[in-house]
């Protein structure tokens, strides 16, 4: 095949679809089974993961792939909106499509296109935070000793550093007179020797809770992830078992495909709800 | 049989000279139509008043009148052949229709298949298609070997049939939300590659004819399905499945 | 004028490998240098064009539709016969020739027939090379089923879909031809004369029925395949498209018409509802292997059925009259068409008839006794020995869904009725023209270089085809006689060079054309081409169908002249000659069905014997069964046209030899 086929064939630009989509139903589990923990782990196992998951050299790479995947799943969307436009210039007058097809898959592009700012502005809100924002919170415990509340730094060998103890900055450090100082967001660094000591969690935690706590705007937070995840189950209904019909498999699996599918459509996107409402309301 | 009963409709129907010029929805009344008609005599009842006041008839495209022909090409009601389903145009009868209802009925829209006329529209683009690779390269000197030299097991020939039962009217193309022809290039494919005789040029065949699909400018498939509850012939999203997997298998070698 | 069947001489079987092996070639190098037109894209076009694409010759095929695959071939429904004996029960090349001639009521030539009995194992392989889906049995192998006039399984099929699945079959190899550039397909074209030029065919001219064009198309050689002629009654089983008018049209040029009084009245199609009806619908005649046919046998039963106030389903066994298998024990329900539609019109006429239509013309096609018969084998196959009644209906209802489906749908969806609960009402109706153009042995007809095919011509069906073999005949003619029989003509012509289309003859041919089209556009008359085309079949069903007599006849000969001249004067054509215009279509064709059901009249008189589907009700036996004359009607009668007065043309007989089958009165009981 003509190597120009990879991208302008219009079956092609199914396969890329359908590749990247799954990838991305992959993705959502991983990251479905993380943010579990916000309900079912403590601040520490939570933070413990992100860290993970932003230092993994594996998970690194498999970051990248979904980076890809979602602006190549975008991208093609774009290209095969754009193909099907165009192949119909003149529309019908009357037009009864929900008569033969779905909601759902009638209006994937739009659908998508709203996942689309949903994640933009989700990773805005945590990614961009945990991975630039100089001001992102390390973790830390509180700890009543002889009767004294003390805030201490959990690092990841397991110790503690007082939370006076540390500088913002090695400026801060030095005119405080502290005797270690924060680098690169969470490590801990001497003052002196300007070595690194240890390392601390960002607390992502933190961050993630007091966004849907928020007095203000956690209400509001809640209610447009919630509608996010509603756009995303319609997405995934239609868009799961496409994709296995895209890949060419459609024999006698495909009513369990479906099935799970719908499962997959359902439950994943009311899990991921389920955490912000639980946030906002329980916690 | 319900009992026959004749109905007074109101019918919206575009009206287009030629291909160049720009047509638009016009309004007719058409009173005592029998419920026990095809809906094409509906339209010669109406053609027939027309051309009594010395107006120009609708034009359409029909021949077969039993649904296998696939010259016709309604779209009614805002769904491909109307409002019944398993059936052509010519197959749907006025019985699916009340009293006082208004019809809509417009021609295919695709880019790949322009108006001619009012309700007609070229669909030759489906012919280069098949043209492109639809067919077995065997000379016709009958001197092949036995018909049953090479026995098929029944699940395949019978699966290839069901494909070839495609009729080529394009109500897939119509209704389509995306105007994609994948359903009647699936069903060719589909009817070849489950069979011996077209195993040999499975490759080509493939490549050739979603390229051909590709030029003549249809949209792409986003698997909604609406074609397989519209198609006349009940052509399954199977046979679309089975190229894509030809496509990968002939794209990959 | 002599007619010269060009029969070779030699034993019969001999004949067609003989004479084909004498036949001139045309060598590939100069095939390229000759042109060949062919009109028609059904079974027979279609193979035709792409057989000699294939070869090496420059094809210019035409239809009238908007592709060639929608050719009407694509409605046959039942199947294809050929001489394969794979069911092992006696089949041979001679039992198919000699059931060919004796269901065409022996009125067909022996040649022709068993050329046609010849080639029909060559149909099936090159149509499973091709990948055409015939039904198979689960050992992989093809299945057969029996059709009427037979005692054999010699049928092909492919669903209820056979004549779709075969045509699609040629529309795949003229599309492989049509890519590679051999063959040049003109879709929406429609012939309306033929060229002549020192008396050889030398082109077309032909309209473009999008833009209006009147085109002129030259070749070396025409050949006519646009199928029969049934739609002169209207209402047909054929396409509303069908017509008759290049086949008419070369015969106002100096082709002869042959037999036009035989026309196959089918009889299992869906009966009439009303009279805005356009067509009728075949239910194909493999229906007759599952159905039983019967009208009650008490008058007041009829009567209160069709009143609606008795369910067929509420008359019991002993008060039905299967008068099929009354009449004809040894074939039953599986007796020839024409048979069937005779005896079906024969109890409507006598008043059992079940319809509430105008003329209570219907009778039932019962399933009830197989599904019974089905579903107690089914349930035995599974092992239940056992089977209470639900089991067995539900299972033969199944096996009925698995055989026959795809019509049974077709049915409800136009009668709102379920043929699995309730009886199917069918009544006959016409659905095939054994007569056409004559041609000789070679397909040609009396114009030189003007070759026809299918339907189109009278050659192998006698007064009556049986079914399945129409398919098998259009194929054989286009795959298997034409290339042969047409490179043979051709030979000669491979130094005439390109033909010019600026000759007189083209411009004269041309002025005719659109003559005729002005003509109809400034009639200005009040009458719509429908209106005359009803009216016209209203006289050809009612005094040239299923029976006929010398005084209806007479009177259709000069009630058709009457309409002739009012549709000339009355017709109103709408819209103008350089468009789309469906209407000038029609009047162009509704012309030449006129003419043609005019000597379709004088010839049904002239034959004054019964034979096949030519029922002339002076000449019954007894029992009410046809009785031929073969003494002295044991020809083929070939009209001459001679000028607008269709009254006038002139009767030429090829006198038919029996050398092989001894002539007998058709036995099916």
């Amino acid at each position: 095949m003509a190597k120009s086929a990879l991208l302008k064939s219009s079956i092609v630009k199914k396969y890329w679809m359908a590749l990247t989509g799954l990838f991305l139903c992959l993705f959502l589990a991983g990251h479905l089974a993380g943010n579990l923990q916000l309900i079912f782990g403590d601040a520490l196992q939570f933070n413990q993961y992100a860290l993970f998951m932003t230092s993994n050299p594996a998970v690194k790479l498999l970051s990248y792939v979904t980076y890809f995947s979602i602006l190549f799943h975008a991208i093609d969307g774009v290209l095969l909106t754009y193909q099907n436009v165009k192949a119909r210039p003149i529309g019908y007058a009357k037009s009864n499509p929900s008569a033969n097809s779905s909601f759902s898959s009638r209006n994937m592009a739009v659908l998508g296109t709203l996942i689309l700012v949903f994640i933009v502005t989700h990773m805005v809100n945590f990614w961009a935070k945990m991975h630039f924002d100089k001001n992102m919170p390390v973790y830390a415990v509180t700890v009543e000793a002889m009767g004294q509340k003390q805030n201490l730094y959990y690092t990841t060998s397991g110790n503690y550093i007082p939370v006076e103890s540390v500088g913002k900055n090695v400026q801060d450090a030095t005119q405080n007179g502290q005797q270690i100082y924060l680098e690169n967001g969470r490590e801990f660094f001497n003052t002196q020797a300007k070595i690194k000591v240890s390392e601390g969690y960002k607390d992502l935690h933190k961050i993630t809770f007091a966004f849907f706590q928020h007095p203000k705007t956690g209400l509001i937070a809640t209610i447009l992830y919630v509608l996010a995840m509603i756009v995303l189950s319609f997405h995934l209904l239609h868009g799961f078992q496409s994709a296995f019909q895209s890949l060419g498999v459609n024999n006698k699996f495909t009513p369990a495909i479906k099935t799970f599918g719908t499962l997959f459509a359902i439950i994943v996107p009311l899990l991921f709800a389920i955490i912000p409402v639980y946030i906002h309301f329980v916690k | 049989m319900s009992a026959a009963k004749n109905i007074n409709i109101n019918l919206k129907i575009w009206r287009q000279k030629n291909a160049k010029s720009k047509g638009s929805m016009e309004t007719y009344k058409l009173d005592n139509v029998s419920t026990a008609s095809s809906f094409l005599e509906m339209l010669d009842q109406l053609n027939e008043q027309l051309i009594n006041e010395r107006k120009e008839p609708v034009a359409f495209d029909h021949d077969c009148r039993e649904g296998i022909c696939g010259m016709c090409s309604l779209y009614i009601n805002g769904r491909a052949h109307g409002p019944d389903t398993g059936i052509t145009t010519c197959q749907l009868h006025m019985r699916m229709f009340n009293d006082g209802d208004t019809i809509y009925i417009e021609p295919w829209r695709s880019k790949a298949f322009p108006v001619i006329k009012d309700l007609v529209v070229d669909r030759s683009a489906f012919d280069r298609i098949q043209q492109a690779g639809g067919f077995v390269s065997v000379n016709t000197s009958g001197n092949t070997i036995d018909a049953n030299a090479t026995p098929i097991p029944k699940h395949d020939a019978d699966k290839a049939f069901e494909a070839a039962a495609c009729i080529g009217c394009g109500a897939c193309v119509a209704t389509c939300k995306n105007g994609s022809a994948m359903l009647f290039v699936g069903a060719k494919v589909s009817q070849y590659a489950l069979l011996p005789q077209g195993k040999v040029e499975a490759t080509n065949r493939v490549l050739n004819m979603v390229r051909q699909m590709d030029e003549e400018g249809f949209g792409n498939c986003t698997n909604t399905g609406a074609c397989e509850i519209e198609c006349p012939k009940g052509i399954s999203l199977e046979n679309i499945a089975r190229m894509n997997r030809e496509f990968l298998k002939a794209s990959l070698k | 004028m002599k007619l010269d069947s060009k029969i070779p001489e030699g034993p019969l079987a001999q004949k067609w490998t003989n004479h084909k092996n004498h036949l001139k070639l045309v060598a590939p190098n100069n095939r390229p240098k000759i042109d060949i037109i062919v009109v028609g894209t059904g079974l027979a076009g279609a193979s035709a064009a792409a057989s000699l694409g294939e070869m090496g010759y420059n094809v210019k095929a035409f239809c009238f539709q908007d592709s060639p695959r929608r050719a009407h071939s694509i409605a046959a429904q039942g199947g294809v016969n050929a001489a394969k004996n794979y069911q092992n029960d006696g089949d041979s090349v001679y039992r198919l020739f000699y059931d060919t001639i004796k269901g065409g009521d022996y009125r067909a030539r022996e040649a022709n027939v068993h050329r046609l009995a010849e080639v029909s194992g060559n149909i099936i392989d090159q149509c499973v090379a091709q990948g055409v889906p015939f039904a198979r049995e689960y050992g992989g192998m093809l299945d057969n089923r029996s059709f009427g006039g037979t005692q054999v399984q010699r049928t092909f099929y492919a669903a209820g879909q056979t004549g779709q699945q075969l045509l699609l079959g040629a529309y795949s190899a003229l599309s492989r031809q049509i890519g590679l550039g051999r063959v040049k397909m003109y879709n929406r074209h429609e012939m309306l004369d033929i060229v002549k030029i020192d008396g050889k065919a030398r082109g077309i001219i032909a309209r473009d029925l999008i833009t209006g064009e009147i085109q002129r198309h030259s070749a070396h050689a025409v050949i006519i395949a646009t199928g029969g002629y049934g739609n002169v009654y209207f209402l047909s089983t054929n396409a509303m498209g069908s017509n008759v008018t290049a086949g008419w049209k070369i015969h106002k040029q100096g082709a002869l018409f042959a037999n036009p009084c035989y026309v196959q009245i089918h009889p299992t199609c869906i009966p009439v509802h009303g009279t805005n009806q356009s067509k009728l619908t075949l239910m194909s005649e493999s229906l007759r292997n599952s159905g039983r046919i019967w009208v009650p046998k008490k008058k007041e039963d009829a009567e209160a059925i069709r009143a609606g106030k008795l369910k067929p389903t509420q008359i019991a066994e002993e008060d039905r009259d299967y008068y099929l298998e009354r009449r004809y024990p040894a074939f039953g329900n599986l007796v020839p068409r024409d048979v069937a539609s005779r005896a079906a019109k024969e109890r409507c006429d006598a008043g059992y008839g079940i319809e509430a239509n105008d003329t209570n013309e219907g009778v039932y096609l019962d399933f009830s006794t197989e599904i019974q018969n089905k579903g107690k084998q089914a349930a035995y196959a599974k092992g239940n020995h056992n089977p209470s009644a639900e089991e067995i209906t539900a299972l033969g209802k199944q096996w009925l869904e698995e055989k026959y489906g795809n019509l049974f749908t077709m049915y409800q969806k136009i009668t709102d009725e379920n043929p699995y609960e309730t009886p199917m009402k069918i009544y006959p109706a016409v659905h095939y023209t054994m007569g056409g153009v004559w041609v000789d042995y070679n397909l040609q007809s009396t114009i030189p270089g003007c070759f026809v095919a299918g339907e189109a011509n009278f050659s192998d069906h006698g007064a009556n085809r049986l079914g399945a073999s129409a398919l098998m005949q259009g194929l054989a003619d286009g795959y298997f006689v034409l290339p042969y029989t047409v490179s043979n003509y051709l030979a000669d012509e491979i130094r005439t060079g390109k033909i010019p289309t600026d000759s007189p003859e083209f411009l004269e041919a041309e002025a005719r054309v659109k003559d005729t089209i002005t003509k109809f556009l400034n009639n200005n008359g009040t009458k719509s081409v429908d209106y005359f085309h009803k009216k016209l079949g209203l006289i050809m069903w009612n005094k040239v169908g299923m029976g006929r007599n010398e005084a209806q006849l007479k009177e259709a000969i000069t009630e058709i002249a009457q309409l002739k001249e009012d549709f000339y004067n009355d017709v109103y054509v709408p819209g103008s000659a350089d468009e789309f215009n469906t209407e000038l279509e029609k009047v162009l064709r509704v012309a030449d069905f006129i003419e043609l059901g005019q000597l379709m009249a004088m010839d049904a008189l002239q034959r004054k014997e019964s034979c096949g589907g030519h029922f002339r009700e002076e000449y019954q036996d007894a029992e009410g069964e046809t009785l031929r004359d073969d003494e002295n009607f044991k020809f083929v009668g070939a009209w001459e046209y001679k000028g607008d007065d269709i009254s006038k043309e002139e009767l030429h007989k090829e006198e038919l030899k029996y050398e092989e089958i001894k002539i007998a009165a058709r036995n099916y009981k």
